[in-house]
Parts: C-alpha cells; sequence; structure tokens
C-alpha cells in the first residue's frame, strides 16, 4: 500500500458536517466568468509559517507568487509545493486561461484557509468566516471560485 | 473544503473543486468535486507541467454548468507517491566528530540548502528561527532521545512539532537542491526519513513522545503517519 493510501485510509473515515441538502448556484458562462481561488492549504502571503486564524481565512493578493505553507500536518508530500506553486494554487494556470479567453478573468484576490480542522462541525466557517470569504470574493466581482487543498 | 463549497455555493458563488480524499466528499457532499487520485500535496497533479495541470482544471472546470448537485466526478489518471523510491541523495561526509551525528549532518548540509534559498528567493523554514536554529533544533530531539523529558527541553508542546516541520523543510529544500531535479512525491520525505541521521532521530523521538503521553501536537507532526517505522 502507497504511503497516500495509507493516509487516505485514515482521511476517509474522519468525521465530517452535514449539510442535509447540497447547495446550489448556476454558473455564469465559463467565457464570462471571474474566477478566484480559495485553497484550503494554510498557505500565508507574509512569510510566516504557522497558522493563527483558526478557521478563518487570509487574502492573497493575485499578483502574488511567493507564499509560505502554514499547514501543521506532515501527512502530504512539500516538494511538489516547493518546486511549483501552481500544483497547489494554480493563479498562473488561470491567468493562461483569462488570457486565451476561456475564463472571463481572474479576480484580484484569491483566499487561503486551513484544511484538516480538528473541529468537524467547523462553526466559525460556516457562520462567519465562510460568509465572509464569499461577501469579499463578490465585492472583487467573483463569480466562480476554485477550491484546491493540498 | 467540502464546507467551504457549501457555504460559498449558497452565498451565490458557483464552486468547483478539486478532491483528495475521496470518502470525505462522498459523505460531504459538496456541489461539484473532481477527485484527483494523485499524491497528497500535489492536487494539480505534477509539478511544473502545464499541460498536464490545464487538463485537471478543464476536466473540473467541464463540471461547472452541471446543477445536478451534489456532483463528483473521477479524473481519468491517478498518479501514486514514490514513498518506496527514496530519492537519491548524497549526505555530507562527517565534518565534527564531537557532535551528535544528526546535528553534524544537518550543518553539513546547510550550503545545500542556501543554494536553494538564493535560487529561489523562498524558504518554509520560518516556524522557530529560520535556519540559523536548525541545529539547535535538531539538538532538542537529540536531548528527548537521550532521556530528557519532553517538557523539560525548552519549547511548547506545539513548538516541538512545529520543530519538526522546520527540520525536515530545511532537509528537503537541501535536498532539492543537491538532486537538481524535481522528485516524484514523497521522495525526498523518503530520503529523510529513512536514510539521515536527523530522520531516524526524529523516528525515534516520536516513539518517545508518544510513549510519555506527550499533547499530541507535540508528537503528530514528527513523523508522517505512512513513514512511522512497521
Amino acid at each position: 500500500m502507497s504511503t497516500d493510501a495509507i493516509v487516505r485510509r485514515g482521511a476517509n473515515g474522519l468525521e465530517v458536517f452535514d449539510f442535509g441538502t447540497t447547495a446550489c448556484t448556476t454558473a455564469p458562462p465559463l467565457a464570462e466568468a471571474r474566477v478566484a481561488i480559495v485553497t484550503t492549504a494554510g498557505l500565508r502571503p507574509d512569510g510566516v509559517a504557522t497558522w493563527s486564524q483558526g478557521q478563518g481565512f487570509v487574502v492573497l493578493d493575485g499578483a502574488l507568487r511567493s507564499v509560505t505553507l502554514a499547514h501543521s500536518s506532515a501527512n502530504f508530500d512539500r516538494t511538489g509545493l516547493a518546486a511549483d506553486l501552481n500544483v497547489v494554487y494554480p493563479v498562473d494556470r488561470l491567468a493562461e486561461l483569462a488570457e486565451r479567453g476561456l475564463i472571463g478573468s481572474v479576480a484580484s484576490q484569491h483566499l487561503s484557509f486551513m484544511g484538516a480542522q480538528v473541529d468537524h462541525t467547523l462553526t466559525t466557517l460556516r457562520l462567519d468566516t465562510g460568509p465572509a470569504a464569499a461577501e469579499l470574493l463578490k465585492a472583487d466581482g467573483v463569480d466562480v471560485v476554485l477550491l484546491t487543498p493540498v | 473544503m467540502s464546507a467551504l463549497a457549501q457555504v460559498l455555493e449558497a452565498a451565490g458563488l458557483a464552486t468547483v473543486g478539486i478532491s483528495s480524499v475521496r470518502g470525505q466528499v462522498e459523505r460531504a457532499r459538496p456541489p461539484r468535486m473532481l477527485h484527483c487520485e494523485f499524491p497528497l500535496g500535489r492536487p494539480l497533479g505534477r509539478p511544473h507541467d502545464p499541460v498536464f495541470q490545464h487538463r485537471v482544471l478543464a476536466a473540473a472546470f467541464g463540471l461547472l454548468p452541471r446543477n445536478d448537485v451534489p456532483v463528483l466526478v473521477d479524473f481519468d489518471e491517478t498518479i501514486i507517491d514514490a514513498a518506496d523510491e527514496p530519492l537519491a541523495c548524497t549526505l555530507p561526509p562527517r565534518y565534527d566528530s564531537t557532535l551528535h551525528l544528526a546535528v553534524d549532518e544537518a550543518l553539513g548540509l546547510r550550503a545545500a540548502y542556501e543554494r536553494r534559498r538564493a535560487a529561489t528567493g523562498t524558504t518554509n523554514v520560518l516556524r522557530l528561527g529560520g535556519p540559523d536554529r536548525i541545529a539547535d533544533l535538531v539538538g532538542v530531539f537529540v536531548r528527548i532521545v537521550d532521556g530528557t523529558p519532553w517538557d523539560a527541553v525548552g519549547l511548547e508542546p506545539a513548538q516541538i512539532g512545529q520543530a519538526a516541520l522546520d527540520i525536515r523543510a530545511y532537509y528537503e529544500e537541501a535536498a532539492l537542491a543537491l538532486a537538481n531535479h524535481v522528485p516524484a512525491a514523497r521522495q525526498a520525505e523518503s530520503w529523510f526519513y529513512r536514510l539521515t541521521a536527523t530522520g531516524e532521530l526524529l523516528c525515534t523521538a516520536q516513539r518517545i513522545l508518544r510513549d510519555a503521553e506527550a499533547p499530541r501536537q507535540a508528537w503528530f507532526p514528527v513523523v508522517p503517519t505512512g513513514q512511522q517505522p512497521k
């Protein structure tokens, strides 16, 4: 069994919050969409490699390419991200899609949360920081979000 | 990530996500997910491969028009980690035999680490004082293995875990310089934990911390689950 398979076997059984239903928003045509990345990799823009935001988030300026990884789990490969930011946070790929006209535009800022939260109820995220993140993105004209883990 | 998708979608944003742990997504039922069976830590699959990354993004964005949520689709290619093939990476020769082998080894890798940092302008050795403190942090684990109780080594429990992450980042960034290519997933990790003196030290230290019932934040980040001795 691969190392990832061992880790996934444990992670597959972790408790998740049950929303009861699945929310749905109709997406605009991709060629007209303004797209933001929301990652749960715990990336930070400020040279700090520890996460103090709990279920909150930090803003990553769209022009930024130097980020630090504050995720506290040891259970994933870190050299891929060290070599190429886009393997977790595909900002350059989105820019290329916008240049080709395949997406409408790229958001001026993206957001970073911390995944693997111990409290699976995620009350703060559901009731406070998540809706605040949505408002921040909508204020930038975003209508489509690409979610990436690490 | 699934909960975040639900919250953003409920707020009027259309979302699509890249899934890496299928079982969680199956139960959380977020709106649209592309499951990618890629190495954990590489959700877009292959570093420095824009063509492959665009294939993944095209598959993900292809789910956006679907409103028959929840949608969970598997990407048509898988990538398996290479943990069983540790990176071939030369370790520095013994320099100062008065030092513990692991401390001497860490100091010997400083030049490679600095080459990598200079070439990229980045480092993730930032949690507890940067590269100047790495030898001291390795020394903390030497003391734990030599019998010093975890609550007497001068670090808070969370800092013990952070020290391990800093040491691992230091070694992996040095390995990237020594190898001069991007290794397959977990190859550098396996080199560190299976072939270096400091990696072996951390494996022993984690066992001691767990046996001593140290707080989870002290021992959990010290060695990845898949690298723990069988």
